[in-house]
């Protein structure tokens, strides 16, 4: 949507001011200038989870996905490995790859003029080639095939995007956090993740950093979800059973107590990222799952197993918009369409030679909490979609952040804290601010070109012959 | 219709198996909801497939695979008074196809059928629609037809949804 006049574009001062050490302004969420300079700024300059390696196995198997608001075709190539171009033929712009993921064969041919690219997004050929002769084919960029994303990196299969040049190198910006990564990946007794099964796929009407900030919010968990965890361990009470319903193991623990949460800690990290549960959480106490703890006791030495499957953290942030959950291998992807439209895909994972029934937890975790029919989704989603709306209302004009506050915290510092202070949201906004803020200059250049120069120019790619 | 004719003497009707299939979708309309968990068997299940051809309901990602406790606890929030996705509450219609009745085995209590149907759900101004197939399989308990399995498949069941809160 066009704004009737130009409030934040091209004025870091202006985003500056958004955010102050105790509160943001509503616009961060509600306006759309904001919005599309999210797109522009905060997504191109931070790294920004695009896929898993295990959705692309096989030589010609690609996925493709959106990241600010740009297409992106991740494929496996012949050579074995990830190569991310944009998703768009360098011809006259048809999108080359039209579905979530699947298998190229050896080519992505495309099916306007059949121009076609290797599997590395390198040009392979062009249908009726002399057309082009003497033309100066060879210097143009479509000669060399799809522009290619530059900075991407394939951590243990998860791989992330930075659209931009500028800004931190991948472990400067993730640090100490890749941890959680690590933690999950390790579960596995072979130390390998697979993605599998659809992900389930919820529209929200509310602003894409309402989730992020609710995966540390441990002072809503008692209040808004009563209705649905609080009812659930109320009506099994009542049955007077005693066996373990798995629903009820999943659903009761978000029924703890504010002193359990505060006990349970939470750790932030530099550039935004932090986690939930450091020293207990909600993941803690599951049933045991048969042979599973012989297997990551064989792999690893009943010392170091245990380490791993001690490590319950609950929630960890990767800024700017995805949460992992270690201990029940789900990961959620915040994706941004709008200022009040986010959709939220929530995958699971299968830990590479562990038993059946703990991918089956995995599932049943997710449908239970993050599904468009979970009662517990139910609670939260009517949250955000109220303040939303409620952000309209003068009077105050701004979110307040403050709990636990201490003045002159140092937010690019790694530590630990209560479990309900909101020190990991006002992380986000520090880191918020100055992702937004790297790639803009003040002035009255054109967006798009003195401000945000094109990422895939320069990208070096031989020329096909 | 296109299953068997049921064998002389067989305690149900095809009749009243279709006539089963509108009733139940009836009471979810008329938000009777403890009489329509009374349709389901003791060990009955409500299951959402979220895949395509979808085979196994727990190894595979589902909406929903609930058992008649989960759906208890799913009634008595959809009553709860701090239900905030409840204010105000949500409405829905279903409109039904015929019910063709698939398989008739009374030998082994096996009564099945399939039912394409359009459903809405809406709340406040909201209005949501949906549509597909489902499918139920029922079987007699105690004299009465009781819903062993309702399997829901949605034909955009890849594409992104907002709050379904009520029964499909």
């Amino acid at each position: 949507m066009q704004a009737p006049y130009s409030r934040y574009r091209n004025d870091p001062d202006a985003i500056r001011a958004l955010v102050r050490p105790r509160e943001v302004h509503r616009d961060v969420y509600i306006d759309d200038e904001v919005f599309e300079l999210e797109r522009e700024h905060l997504f191109a300059n931070t790294w920004v989870y695009a896929g898993h390696a295990s959705q692309a196995p096989d030589p010609g198997d690609f996925i493709t996905c959106e990241i600010g608001g740009k297409p992106l075709l991740i494929s496996r190539h012949t050579d074995g490995e990830i190569y991310v171009n944009y998703n768009r033929c360098a011809h006259k712009g048809t999108r080359i790859a039209g579905e979530a993921c699947g298998n190229a064969g050896k080519m992505f041919r495309c099916p306007y003029h059949g121009w076609a690219f290797r599997t590395d997004g390198s040009l392979l050929s062009v249908p009726l080639r002399k057309g082009y002769d003497g033309t100066g084919f060879e210097d143009m960029p479509m000669g060399r095939g799809l522009a290619p994303v530059k900075n991407f990196r394939v951590y243990r299969d998860f791989i992330f995007v930075k659209l931009n040049d500028g800004g931190p190198d991948f472990e400067s910006f993730f640090g100490d956090s890749l941890s959680t990564i690590d933690n999950m990946v390790d579960r596995s007794p072979e130390g390998r993740l697979i993605l599998e099964g659809a992900p389930l796929r919820y529209m929200h009407r509310c602003n894409w950093k309402m989730l992020v900030e609710n995966q540390t919010d441990t002072c809503h968990p008692m209040v808004a979800h009563e209705s649905s965890a609080g009812t659930a361990v109320k009506v099994w009470k009542e049955t007077g059973r005693n066996d373990r319903h798995p629903a009820i193991e999943l659903l009761a623990p978000f029924t703890s107590t504010y002193k359990f949460y505060e006990e349970f800690g939470i750790r932030v990290w530099p550039n935004g990222h932090g986690h939930t549960g450091v020293t207990n959480s909600i993941h803690a106490d599951y049933s045991e799952i048969p042979g599973y703890w012989e297997k990551m006791a064989d792999a690893y030495g009943e010392e170091r197993a245990k380490a791993i499957l001690g490590d319950i953290r609950h929630n960890t942030v990767y800024f700017p918009n995805i949460m992992v959950k270690g201990p029940i291998q789900t990961l959620r992807v915040f994706l941004p369409l709008a200022a009040d439209r986010t959709l939220v895909e929530s995958w699971t994972f299968r830990l590479a030679g562990a038993p059946d029934q703990l991918f089956a937890r995995t599932l049943l975790y997710n449908r239970t909490i993050n599904a468009p029919t979970s009662i517990v989704g139910h609670d939260d989603l009517e949250m955000y979609e109220r303040i939303q709306t409620g952000l309209r209302a003068d009077g105050h004009e701004w979110v307040n952040v403050q709990r636990l506050y201490e003045d002159g915290e140092d937010l690019d510092e790694a530590i630990v804290v209560n479990g309900t202070s909101e020190r990991q949201m006002r992380n986000q906004f520090n880191a918020w601010v100055r992702f937004m803020t790297q790639s803009m200059t003040r002035g009255m250049s054109p967006a798009g070109i003195a401000a945000n120069p094109a990422p895939a120019a320069g990208a070096e790619r031989p020329v096909a012959r | 219709m296109t299953g068997a004719e049921p064998a002389a003497g067989s305690p149900v009707a095809e009749k009243d198996i279709v006539a089963f299939v509108y009733a139940e979708a009836r009471l979810l309309d008329e938000r009777r909801y403890e009489d329509w968990l009374d349709l389901f068997a003791e060990d009955g299940r409500y299951w959402i497939p979220a895949e395509w051809d979808q085979t196994d309901p727990a190894m595979q990602p589902s909406l929903l695979y609930e058992d008649r406790f989960m759906l208890d606890v799913r009634i008595r929030r959809l009553r709860g008074v701090r239900t905030y996705s409840q204010k105000p509450n949500s409405r829905c219609v279903h409109v039904l196809q015929q019910p063709s009745v698939e398989a008739m085995d009374d030998a082994a209590n096996s009564y099945r059928t399939w039912t394409p149907f359009h459903y809405v759900e809406t709340r406040g101004d909201e209005r949501e629609y949906f549509n597909g197939w489902a499918r139920h399989d029922l079987m007699l308990e105690g004299g009465a037809l009781k819903i062993r399995l309702k399997r829901v498949d949605l034909v955009n069941l890849d594409a992104p949804f907002g709050n379904i809160q009520l029964f499909m």
